[in-house]
């Protein structure tokens, strides 16, 4: 990928809310869970955890870390973000969602239905996807998307 | 000068018809830039009408024809004009000779695919299915970080072509033929001459009239390293000095047969093909070459700062994966080119420019091996006098520290691969004089970021063009694959605007990425 700053940006907006929305809706009921244990808890408590994680998500990768991304691009010569980079940016980028998530305390606020293990399992195959849409597939419906540095609103 | 099959080189003078044929260019219209209905009747040439006239027909032609056809533009809107018969034989040719056979790999990105204006799924995902193998998938995903980048090969290329001409009904549109020049037309829109192949028309021209004008038509010609075309001239002696890019099968098999010393000059991709050919020989067939390489610039380390980045070199070679930088085709910088003119545009090019080839570790393992075994030794200096001598040619050379040194060969293997001015193509020569269109800072045609060819508007007609002649402008990847599907996309975008075809949105494109999924033709 060869992403501007501006293409980032847009493109991130863009997997979050086409790719990851759509996502968290098909696979939050099959995320391990603690509902049963919870007496008056509901699927929509899980859903309220798992789409604030995504809303943290965003907004930390468009606060802190495409700005980032992008100056560390500018110490390669190609000006290019090889695919490997995005798909282990995973691990960074979990760990300090995690971090937010518990200081808000946000596992708490919604009946306590999610763990450890939702958190980690949502935010992992949301990114896998997300991921595997950018490697190929987006530009079957963007097909200016890869010449113009990852802009695809404007 | 090195004619290619696509290339007027050889008929720049055309030869008059044995009879005097009717329909033929007067003096009346070589001498006026703009041209009405009447000078053409006048003059006896028939007219055929057309919407838009594409001149060239190699790949350029083709990348362009497909992105019109998917935005909905018919087969008898579009002509080709072409003295080729498929859009791929002056690229076949000169990567042949250039030692890439059909099983060799090319230097071009698994998504730049000249059959498919998506790039999905790409070449390494074909061949993985094909061959059933999931290297080439692994490859992709972790260059060039872990791995050299991954190129397709030039039969799966060249296959796959074949396949999208018949699926866009290429051959509707393709008319053969040599294009004369293109005149601006009073009241809009360009006049485009055609010389038809003999016997096939009762003219000896014929004018296609068409609003919009698309000139693909590719190197003017390459040139030989002037000091090499002296020498050539001087001594009259052809056999000593070889271009890569004309067929030199016969030296490889005159050193495997006798042993040899041959000077490689240039230090970018070709040399190193080069280099490979005559490495592998040696190694593997017992060829007792021994190679002398000049260098006019030596890189021994990381030069040329842009950005925060310094570029990669060693043993005299500039590393870089394609052409340009990667973000040539679509990042940083062409956003940065599109800010820049005259002179600061001609520095980026340099800076990020010059001759330069991709990091292969087979290449450079070879290398070492030759350094080591004393059959491969580097030079860096400039030619100062090139002459015969009692055991083939002796170049001399002005070393960096002021020293010079004398390098003897049987042969000269030229692989800078110089291109000729845009003005040894008549149809520039005719555009630059007579139709308004000016020069780049490098030279070549001038064109704004929408591949129009500035200065040459005619009414509502515009000229476009893509390829290697525009390059020099914003955008430095034009003599790609990836390339010339970038400026097909800037020239469709373009037309929509206009009205000519309808705007590739996401529905059309992915309706029409599914017929070509499913190699449903359109």
């Amino acid at each position: 990928m060869i992403p501007t700053l501006n293409g980032r940006i847009q493109t991130r907006i863009f997997l979050v809310l086409f790719i990851g929305i759509p996502w968290t809706l098909i696979i939050t009921p099959f995320l391990p869970n603690n509902r049963d244990l919870i007496p008056g808890s509901s699927l929509l408590d899980t859903y309220k955890t798992t789409f604030t994680v995504l809303g943290i998500v965003l907004a930390v990768s468009l606060i802190v870390w495409e700005w980032l991304y992008h100056f560390l691009q500018q110490f390669r010569w190609e000006k290019d973000w090889p695919v490997m980079f995005s798909l282990f940016l995973v691990v960074p980028e979990a760990i300090v969602a995690k971090v937010i998530f518990n200081a808000l305390d946000i596992g708490t606020k919604f009946n306590a239905t999610a763990t450890d293990a939702t958190f980690w399992w949502h935010i992992g195959t949301t990114w896998l996807v997300m991921w595997l849409f950018v490697l190929g597939p987006i530009k079957i419906f963007f097909i200016r998307w890869r010449f113009n540095g990852g802009r695809i609103f404007f | 000068m090195i004619s290619t099959p696509g290339s007027v080189l050889e008929q720049k003078i055309e030869a008059p018809p044995a009879a005097p044929m009717p329909g033929d260019l007067n003096d009346e219209l070589l001498s006026t830039d703009f041209w009405t209905d009447d000078m053409v009747h006048r003059a006896g040439i028939p007219v055929v009408d057309v919407p838009f006239v594409s001149c060239g027909g190699g790949m350029g032609s083709f990348v362009l024809s497909t992105y019109l056809r998917v935005a909905g533009a018919d087969p008898s809107q579009i002509r080709v004009l072409s003295n080729l018969e498929h859009p791929w034989q002056t690229y076949e040719y000169l990567t042949r000779v250039s030692q890439i056979p059909r099983p060799e790999r090319l230097r071009s990105d698994s998504q730049g695919m000249p059959d498919c204006l998506w790039g999905f799924p790409s070449y390494a995902l074909r061949e993985a299915r094909k061959e059933k193998k999931l290297f080439p998938i692994w490859n992709v995903l972790t260059e060039p970080i872990f791995a050299d980048y991954w190129t397709p090969r030039a039969g799966t290329v060249f296959s796959g072509l074949e396949r999208e001409t018949k699926r866009i009904r290429y051959f509707d549109m393709l008319v053969q033929g040599q294009v004369r020049m293109v005149r601006r037309r009073t009241g809009g829109g360009y006049f485009t001459i055609l010389t038809p192949p003999p016997g096939t028309s009762a003219t000896r021209r014929v004018a296609y009239r068409s609003q919009y004008v698309h000139l693909a038509i590719g190197y003017p010609g390459l040139k030989f390293l002037p000091d090499l075309q002296e020498y050539r001239q001087k001594y009259n002696d052809l056999a000593h000095t070889v271009n890569a890019y004309e067929p030199h099968e016969h030296i490889y098999e005159g050193l495997l047969a006798k042993p040899g010393t041959v000077l490689v000059r240039g230090g970018g991709i070709v040399a190193s093909r080069v280099l490979q050919r005559l490495m592998d020989d040696r190694e593997k067939k017992g060829a007792q070459t021994e190679i002398l390489h000049l260098f006019r610039t030596y890189y021994s380390g990381r030069h040329n700062k842009w950005g925060l980045a310094k570029r990669r070199g060693a043993y005299g070679f500039a590393f870089q994966g394609f052409n340009a930088p990667k973000s040539a085709w679509g990042g940083q910088h062409i956003q940065q080119m599109l800010k820049l003119e005259g002179k600061a545009r001609k520095d980026l090019y340099e800076l990020t420019g010059g001759a330069h080839t991709p990091y292969r570790k087979y290449w450079l393992d070879q290398m070492k091996r030759g350094r080591e075994q004393g059959w491969y030794k580097t030079y860096q200096g400039e030619v100062t006098e090139v002459k015969p001598g009692p055991n083939g040619v002796v170049t001399t050379i002005r070393q960096q520290n002021g020293s010079t040194a004398t390098l003897e060969a049987q042969i000269i293997l030229d692989c800078t691969g110089l291109e000729a001015d845009i003005r040894e193509h008549r149809i520039y020569a005719d555009l630059l004089e007579h139709s308004g269109a000016g020069r780049n800072p490098l030279g070549r045609l001038d064109v704004d970021p929408s591949f129009e060819a500035r200065g040459t508007r005619s009414g509502s007609g515009r000229i476009y063009a893509s390829g290697s002649a525009t390059y020099g402008g914003y955008f430095a990847g034009v003599d790609t694959f990836l390339g010339l599907q970038l400026s097909a996309q800037r020239i469709t975008d373009d037309l929509a605007k206009q009205g000519f075809v309808k705007k590739i949105g996401v529905g059309r494109s992915f309706s029409h990425w599914w017929k070509w999924f499913r190699h449903k033709g359109i």
